[in-house]
């Protein structure tokens, strides 16, 4: 049995897609919650403003499993802004820096595009995958720190593209 | 440590000359591989209380029932091993039965419906089995190459239990005469692939003086097979 092909999800994501409660991985009175948030970017530098981000992550302990959703999901807005409200992952396996898994859809992908968030602020020395990107790139897949959080651009293309992955 | 097997060969290519707004949108890098670990290897599990009722039938509208031909649409989400996938969410979204989408984008000259808002979800059961009521879509026009026409379609989006397996796809109806010219269908270069994405008539299912049937199995990544140890000399 093989696998079903993937499909864009085309320009009307938004009638299906996105949730109410999607940025929020934690609920609003969680103490310790911030906000990532950035933009989407096509090969031209406009930005794409019917794009969706999904996050995919760990709690603060690097834990994965009930108790705590671990999931964000926000649509782009015209300026291909998006942010999602979370608690700060954990080191994961014991070698894994913090980090965030990332998924991009937008109309003109006909398969989602997958990236990482690491954290300027930790220390991410010795993480198996950082260190399997070149190191010129690396600086592409580090949220900076922002007022209230994290600032994290996704370039799908263009000179400063964001590192994606093959899982 | 768990491994999902490679499909990469069965989807399509992120730059794609026929489907125009590749262009600007496909990587040009290459990609750097994502070994699965433990976050590759987990998906959100999301329950019952994702839904409301009715989520799984679109023909119930505010004021009444949406206009249209009322199909049934089921299948099971299963692994390429076979292993069912229970209790994931699966949501899908779709055009009315003239072939447009509420949404504001959409605005060719083709009637929206009051009762239709073209977006459900459900979650299958443990046996990996999902269904819903819906009317059959009808085909857009869209400006991608001169008298483009989408076939007719239902979006469906998947988690499964596994990052690794998070999938976004397009649902068809059979001997649709529209492939032909559809650069998002054509996009799976694999023709027995593209066939996947194409739902199979199920007069089995229909529902006498109520509804058609349409049957469609949605196969996510499997795991690679455990390589057996060899025992110790
Ligand atoms: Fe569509």
């Amino acid at each position: 049995m093989s696998t079903t092909p993937s499909q864009t999800v085309g320009p009307y994501l938004a009638i299906g897609l996105p949730w109410p409660d999607g940025p929020d991985v934690v609920p609003p009175d969680t103490p310790g919650r911030i906000r990532i948030h950035g933009r989407v970017f096509d090969g031209a530098g406009d930005p794409i403003g019917d794009a969706m981000i999904e996050t995919w992550q760990a709690d603060p302990d690097g834990k994965f499993g009930p108790g705590f959703r671990g999931f964000g999901r926000c649509p782009t807005d015209a300026e291909g802004a998006w942010e999602i409200f979370t608690l700060k992952p954990g080191r994961v396996d014991g070698e894994q820096a913090p980090h965030i898994d990332v998924s991009v859809f937008a109309r003109g992908m006909l398969n989602r595009t997958v990236t990482r968030i690491y954290f300027a602020d930790e220390d991410n020395a010795g993480d198996p995958v950082l260190e399997s990107v070149p190191e010129a790139r690396r600086a592409t897949l580090i949220a900076q720190p922002a007022d209230d959080g994290y600032e994290f651009d996704v370039h799908v293309q263009g000179e400063r593209e964001t590192v994606f992955f093959k899982v | 440590m768990t491994r999902f097997r490679d499909d990469a060969e069965v989807h399509p290519p992120m730059d794609y000359a026929g489907y125009k707004s590749t262009a600007l949108r496909h990587p040009k890098e290459p990609l750097i591989i994502l070994p699965h670990r433990l976050t590759e290897v987990t998906a959100p599990v999301f329950g019952e209380d994702r839904l409301r009722e009715y989520d799984n039938d679109l023909t119930r509208g505010p004021q009444g029932e949406a206009i249209g031909q009322r199909i049934i649409v089921h299948g099971h989400v299963k692994e390429d091993d076979g292993r069912p996938v229970p209790n994931t969410l699966v949501e899908i979204w779709q055009a009315n039965a003239g072939g447009r989408y509420r949404h504001a984008v959409d605005q060719w000259p083709s009637p929206l419906d009051p009762n239709f808002t073209g977006a459900g979800r459900t979650i299958t059961d443990d046996k990996g089995y999902f269904r819903f009521l819906t009317i059959r879509p009808g085909a857009y026009p869209w400006r991608n190459h001169p008298n483009a026409w989408r076939p007719a379609h239902i979006h469906f989006s998947l988690f499964g239990r596994a990052f690794t397996q998070r999938l976004v796809t397009q649902m068809y109806f059979p001997d649709d005469p529209l492939f032909f010219q559809d650069p998002m269908y054509n996009s799976v270069r694999d023709e027995r692939a593209a066939k996947r994405m194409v739902s199979a008539f199920d007069y089995e299912s229909t529902e006498d003086h109520w509804a058609l049937a349409y049957r469609w199995d949605i196969v996510l990544r499997g795991e690679e097979a455990t390589p057996t140890e060899e025992p110790h000399a």
